[in-house]
């Protein structure tokens, strides 16, 4: 079988990870302020925020790029996630807070003195981790449920995952559900007791986001290249083919949604502590097809092009906002036409198709390509001669 | 009566909006046929197919698989499938973005589960078994290249492959020879002859030279009925068959 990894892709992670994971870091923590080679903590919040948005962004591509499924809801589970996260940090303020009372100052607004029984859990941290992970997971379980059990496909999908996301928007509006509402979670202090507002703090998030990053990559590149990948992609292809292969096309996508809907969730998670809030906004409609711009413009069906399209969107919109405050959305929406339009393939496909330009004009064509585009030209007569050739049982007259 | 029937239809109706696709079938087939479904077009014969493999299910009658009689209205697809029914679709349905070592190996009996196929690997027994079928479908040196490269015939013949993969008893071909040359349809005539007692095949055809070529019996299928059964040239001087195909509009 064709190899999962290739040695010049072993050296690339390598050092991808070395700088980010090390070099950065270091630059960040051990050199002067007024050196050239100095990285603000700014930036590196920024990154962490930008690998969190990395993961979001695979997890959007695991279903739209390798199964087939759009879903305009991630960023809910990214949120939910968030949220979870949010509840432990919210604890974790104590009496810190404006009112200086022991439960979290929304539920003094909301006239509450003492703490609702569902948050008392989350004063433990890997009860909150736990949660990060199985109310994601079993939001994505039932919805996938029903709607693969119903053969709910294609655009139908993405407007209900579109129209769940909405409505839990609409829900964490609300002051009564008692998860604060319009405002959502902020003022956090503390994280398994290293202060938040912390540089030291902010970078070890980084390193975690970046790690996370490596393992959710390197992990989808194994579950890929897996028979179960295979399936995946084959339903992407022909779902119909599967069903009459003998697979339970539902229980792949279900499985895959879930997975998606719990790498989103992790993510989440540690995004809140680095941007120090968690609101509604944060599962609004816009959010989602965002992270699916970014995978457009990265490139879609492969691994690399979710992380390159989450990073540079994510760069492009930090300077933009500042640069231009007012025009994000017609540069957002441009953005995804040129891609569309021009680069079916995204940035991923623009850098392919250069390297097999280059090694076009050193005379060293690309094998796999040349023997595509022969197989595409060719008619069926030289496949019957070659048929012949090997013996075949179907005889030319 | 010698052979057990491997597939029985008994007074199958289905009914899409009012209009009676399958009316009253009734459908015998021995164990180890070839057997040749004709008829005009909406005579029902994709519908017929759709119902077997549990695509749509009958409103009244029964259909029955192998000498077991089991009941094939109240499975899903891909359980029917793995009862050993393998369908090829009218237009080419492979995976294109796989290779077609790789369509073989997902249609290869073994591990259909999410979890099953996680840990799958690929045994020599596997990768031979691939590489034999791969030599009766004439694809050997295609091995390695994407399904959605190859030409249209090649796509038909890879789409029989992925039905023996499956080692399925009985093969339903709908319209295998669509869109072929000449010399490609001769040649999936012998591949479907060649595979004649080791599996049961249904072929649905509208081209009669590859009829003629391949069909020891035929079944003609008219507003979703039996209109009669026998060899290519009773069936071909059947008046009932010659009014059907060629003077429906005398009689109106």
């Amino acid at each position: 079988m064709q190899k999962t990894i290739s040695k010049g892709e072993v050296l690339a992670i390598f050092l991808c990870t070395l700088v980010a994971v090390v070099l950065i870091p270091c630059l960040n923590a051990f050199l002067p302020e007024s050196s050239a080679f100095h990285i603000s903590n700014f930036s590196i919040n920024l990154w962490g925020r930008y690998f969190c948005y990395a993961v979001l962004a695979i997890s959007v591509d695991l279903l739209w790029g390798y199964t087939g499924l759009l879903s305009l809801g991630q960023c809910l589970y990214f949120a939910l996630g968030g949220y979870m996260m949010g509840m432990y940090l919210m604890r974790m303020i104590g009496s810190l807070g404006q009112y200086h009372m022991p439960i979290p100052d929304f539920l003094v607004f909301l006239g509450w003195t003492r703490l609702p029984v569902f948050w008392k859990p989350f004063s433990s941290f890997p009860f909150a981790m736990m949660m990060v992970v199985l109310l994601p997971g079993a939001l994505a379980f039932v919805f996938g449920f029903l709607a693969f059990r119903s053969r709910i496909r294609g655009v139908y999908f993405s407007i209900l995952t579109q129209a769940l996301t909405y409505a839990a928007c609409l829900l964490f509006f609300r002051n009564n559900i008692l998860m604060g509402g319009n405002n959502g979670f902020t003022d956090f202090k503390f994280m398994l007791g290293y202060d938040t507002r912390l540089p030291s703090t902010q970078r070890a998030l980084y390193i975690a986001s970046a790690v996370f990053l490596l393992i959710v990559y390197l992990g989808c590149k194994w579950l890929t290249a897996t028979k179960l990948g295979k399936v995946e992609r084959a339903i992407r292809d022909s779902e119909n083919r599967v069903l009459f292969s003998g697979y339970a096309a539902a229980n792949f996508k279900l499985f895959i949604f879930v997975l998606a809907g719990v790498i989103a969730g992790l993510a989440g998670a540690l995004y809140v502590p680095q941007v120090g809030i968690i609101n509604p906004g944060e599962m609004a409609t816009q959010n989602s097809l965002e992270a699916i711009v970014w995978v457009a413009v990265g490139g879609r069906g492969t691994l690399v092009g979710p992380i390159v399209g989450a990073i540079f969107v994510n760069a492009f919109k930090s300077w933009a906002t500042e640069a231009y405050p007012d025009y994000w959305p017609i540069f957002l929406g441009g953005m995804f036409l040129l891609v569309v339009l021009f680069l079916p393939d995204g940035l991923v496909g623009l850098a392919r198709h250069c390297v097999n330009l280059f090694k076009g004009f050193g005379g060293k064509p690309d094998p796999a390509a040349e023997a595509n585009a022969e197989a595409a030209a060719e008619p069926a007569a030289p496949a019957a001669a070659a048929a012949t050739a090997t013996g075949a049982h179907l005889p030319v007259e | 009566m010698s052979a057990p029937h491997i597939l029985t239809a008994e007074g199958v109706n289905k009914t899409f909006d009012g209009f009676k696709a399958i009316n009253d079938l009734n459908f015998h087939m021995d164990e180890g046929e070839l057997r040749t479904v004709i008829g005009p077009n909406g005579a029902g014969k994709t519908t017929f197919l759709d119902l077997i493999t549990g695509r749509t299910k009958p409103d009244v009658g029964a259909i029955r698989f192998g000498s077991e009689g089991v009941d094939l209205i109240r499975k899903s697809e891909y359980e029917i499938y793995r009862l050993g029914i393998g369908r090829k679709f009218q237009t080419p349905t492979v995976y294109t973005d796989h290779t077609v070592f790789e369509n073989l190996l997902l249609s290869l009996e073994g591990s259909r589960g999410v979890f099953a196929t996680l840990f799958a690997r690929v045994s020599p027994a596997q990768r031979a078994r691939i590489r034999e079928i791969l030599q009766t479908i004439g694809l050997s040196a295609k091995e390695d290249a994407k399904a959605g490269s190859l030409a249209h015939g090649q796509k038909q013949w890879l789409e029989i492959g992925m039905l023996l993969a499956q080692n399925a008893r009985l093969l339903l071909v709908d319209e295998p020879a669509a869109g072929m040359t000449d010399e490609e349809t001769a040649k999936t005539g012998e591949l479907l002859l060649s595979l004649v007692g080791k599996h049961s095949i249904i072929v649905i055809e509208h081209d009669m030279v590859f009829v003629r070529q391949i069909a020891t019996k035929v079944t003609v299928l008219h507003q979703g009925h039996v209109l009669c059964e026998g060899t290519v040239d009773q069936v071909q001087n059947d008046e009932r068959v010659i009014e059907v195909y060629l003077g429906r509009s005398k009689k109106h």
